[in-house]
């Protein structure tokens, strides 16, 4: 019997080649990145302004029904160390040397809020395979629905900010995360987070707007004294205080295709725990890659045919498995 | 071709066979617990490290350990080097329970497993998903198996007339059965790859590339000819019986010749993205880059001489190494590579490790009694 190796390239070049071009590390085709909704909300988050009080973690803690977290023996108070699935948000410390001085690099402190980041193209809703995770069509808020969920825990993978968390010790878990309080914005309300900041360090508002105001603050000149309003950016609350210099970029703005959740701070971002990343999505890499192969099952299907093609005229009469 | 298998016959219950039973039924009671009190309870498993060694071995090396039958078919059927269809009934035993138990092992790590099914509705299914392609292929491919294990199961009930009818409508449809027998691990093998991707940063560049796709599936397919190697060896060595060696030599010189490709490629990538220099930062990564690497680059040493490859030994040695190989690239991919960021850590607490060494257990013990019981290893000639 001959090898065919004639017949073997012609479906090669067909199908094989294809799915062999498509593997090329630079796709021909990337998919073209998501831009924002036009009508998405989010949260500016401003550590210069910030004075660590807590009071939005004990707000959401509440709203969201979550129990205290007894970091040390003697605590009688909820004091997480980190995000969990008990912990939607957190205000973390940076300290550096002698740490007296506020939003500095060198010998002072930072304080940074930490919670889902509703990213623009996010990879926790590209990852998850039975869309549990969805990104609101709107508001464009990361919600979750357990109902959906099967437990895989790819969104946790996949997250560039380790957000999704998982109820490791129950025996019918969830995945948890902040849904910046979908239940409230719907009824025209806003997060609790920035509803109870006391001092205009969380505000809430349409994304666009919150992109303007943070560019705003980058503007102004150290000394100088502003408005910033408190709770909402359209809120007529203002507080004026004395503008300290900020590090000249907004972070979220571009990180990982953008996020809805900004943040402005002294010290530079990296410092505070968050991640440097590419300006393009993780989702659009995966993405691009998985379309490639896959672009209306032609390559499959291709392939399958030149298989049976193959497999039918060798096979004759001889003996299957 | 008129080659034959034959069950090996023989008590099914030995005394290896009973310490896995031990090991299987240790396994099953940590699964129960599991069940009861979540997987914090058995697992070392984080937030930042949310897969681990049962995704890793379970599932990642587990089911390129049954690449067997995939691998050999694609030699047989489609090269059309039918001297090698002695080889693909054990083969495909092997990927049987390879795969099966991978589909086992996912339900235990699911947390949500009674909405496991929602993978099978058009509604739920995100077609975005990596997960989704390796899923559902990965189902289906279990199905397709079991379908190409049929012919031996029900030439094992021959004297029943039913099941020699059925045996033969089965063996029109056989040509169908083997095509999706080869497409459907070519689509998963290689998304298992592509589920990194979206990692990002998190996966260090060692292993983070657009490439990780073929590097999964060349892989894969090259173990699929090592443990046909092993497992040819390893049965001939316990069931007493002669050696295929020219048949293995063959089989080597294949895998060389993927491994070549295989290699210059893992490199080839390393410099045209200008990461070839952590190689040498001397940090966990690149040690374990080297250590995988060496187990890629040894068989190809060992066997490029085709006289060697006539020696059991070097076979031997060359589809270990093989296996080591392609398991490290499967685990440093995944785990050692993976970097959630500072705080996190990962290392298999005890039950996990044996719930894996359960499932392993009970995939021999079903080897040992499926060899012995219906014939899926080649007849002996001159026995």
């Amino acid at each position: 019997m001959d090898i065919n190796r004639r017949d073997f390239l012609k479906v090669a070049a067909g199908g094989g080649l294809a799915v062999a071009a498509n593997l090329s590390p630079v796709p021909v085709l990337a998919r073209e990145a998501t831009p924002r909704l036009p009508e998405a909300v989010g949260l500016l988050y401003d550590a210069t302004v910030c004075v660590g009080c807590r009071a939005c973690m004990v707000a959401c803690k509440e709203v969201n029904h979550l129990p205290p977290v007894f970091s040390r023996p003697n605590d009688v108070w909820d004091n997480p160390m980190d995000l969990s699935d008990k912990t939607f948000n957190i205000i973390k410390l940076y300290k550096n040397g002698m740490g007296v001085y506020k939003d500095q690099e060198i010998n002072g402190y930072s304080f940074i809020k930490r919670s889902c980041m509703h990213c623009v193209d996010p990879a926790c809703t590209s990852a998850c395979p039975v869309s549990a995770l969805t990104k609101d069509p709107v508001t464009g808020i990361v919600k979750y629905n357990k109902d959906a969920c099967i437990g895989c825990r790819y969104c946790q993978v996949a997250c560039p900010y380790n957000i999704p968390k998982f109820q490791w010790g129950e025996a019918f878990p969830q995945i948890m995360k902040c849904e910046m309080c979908y239940p409230r914005v719907d009824k025209g309300g806003y997060p609790a987070c920035a509803e109870f900041c006391p001092n205009g360090g969380t505000i809430f508002g349409e994304v666009q707007d919150l992109l303007k105001e943070a560019r705003r603050r980058l503007a102004l000149k150290t000394g100088e004294v502003a408005p910033y309003p408190l709770h909402r950016l359209d809120s007529q609350e203002k507080r004026y205080r004395t503008a300290t210099p900020y590090q000249k970029r907004i972070y979220g703005e571009k990180e990982g295709g953008g996020t809805q959740v900004l943040m402005l701070a002294g010290v530079p971002y990296g410092k505070l725990g968050l991640p440097a990343l590419p300006n393009e999505s993780p989702a659009g890499a995966s993405e691009t890659l998985m379309h490639t192969l896959y672009k209306g099952m032609i390559g499959p299907y291709v392939l399958l045919g030149g298989l049976f093609y193959l497999i039918y005229k060798n096979t004759g009469k001889q003996d299957l498995p | 071709m008129a080659e034959e298998s034959l069950p090996l016959g023989g008590k099914v219950v030995t005394k290896p066979f009973l310490v896995l039973a031990v090991l299987a039924v240790l396994g099953g009671l940590l699964i129960i617990y599991r069940y009861l009190f979540g997987l914090g309870a058995v697992t070392n498993l984080s937030d930042g490290y949310p897969w681990g060694l049962w995704i890793t071995y379970d599932v990642l090396v587990g089911t390129a350990l049954g690449c067997g039958g995939y691998a050999m078919a694609l030699l047989v059927y489609v090269f059309n080097r039918w001297e090698y269809h002695p080889l693909v009934r054990s083969a495909v035993l092997t990927s049987v329970f390879g795969y099966t138990l991978a589909g086992v092992a996912i339900f235990l790590d699911i947390g949500r497993y009674w909405n496991g099914y929602h993978l099978f509705l058009p509604w739920y299914v995100n077609f975005n998903s990596v997960l989704v392609e390796v899923a559902l292929c990965i189902a289906a491919y279990v199905a397709v198996l079991w379908i190409e294990l049929a012919p031996a199961v029900l030439e094992g009930f021959s004297k029943n007339t039913r099941a020699r009818e059925a045996r033969s409508r089965l063996e029109k449809w056989l040509p169908v059965i083997v095509a999706l027998g080869i497409l459907l691990p070519t689509m998963h093998q290689s998304s298992l790859g592509t589920l990194m991707v979206i990692a990002g940063y998190k996966l260090s560049p060692l292993w983070q590339t657009g490439l990780l796709p073929f590097f999964f599936l060349l892989s894969a397919i090259t173990m699929g000819y090592a443990v046909t190697l092993l497992e040819s060896i390893l049965s001939s060595l316990a069931f007493k019986r002669p050696f295929e060696t020219p048949l293995l030599g063959k089989v080597g010189g294949v895998m060389v010749w993927l491994l070549g490709v295989y290699l210059v490629l893992r490199f080839g990538d390393l410099v045209v993205r200008g990461k070839f220099g952590l190689i040498f930062q001397g940090n966990l990564n690149s040690f374990m880059f080297i250590l995988e690497n060496l187990f890629f680059l040894a068989p190809v040493i060992l066997l490029a001489s085709p006289a060697r490859r006539t020696n059991l030994r070097y076979l031997f040695l060359a589809a270990a190494s093989m296996l080591l190989a392609g398991s490290l690239y499967r685990f440093d991919a995944f785990l050692v590579g993976f970097n959630p960021g500072p705080g996190w850590r990962y290392f298999p607490a005890l039950p996990e490790i044996f719930i894996t060494l359960g499932i392993v257990s009970l995939e021999l013990m079903a080897y040992l009694y499926f060899v012995k019981r219906f014939p899926v290893l080649p007849k002996v000639e001159h026995a």
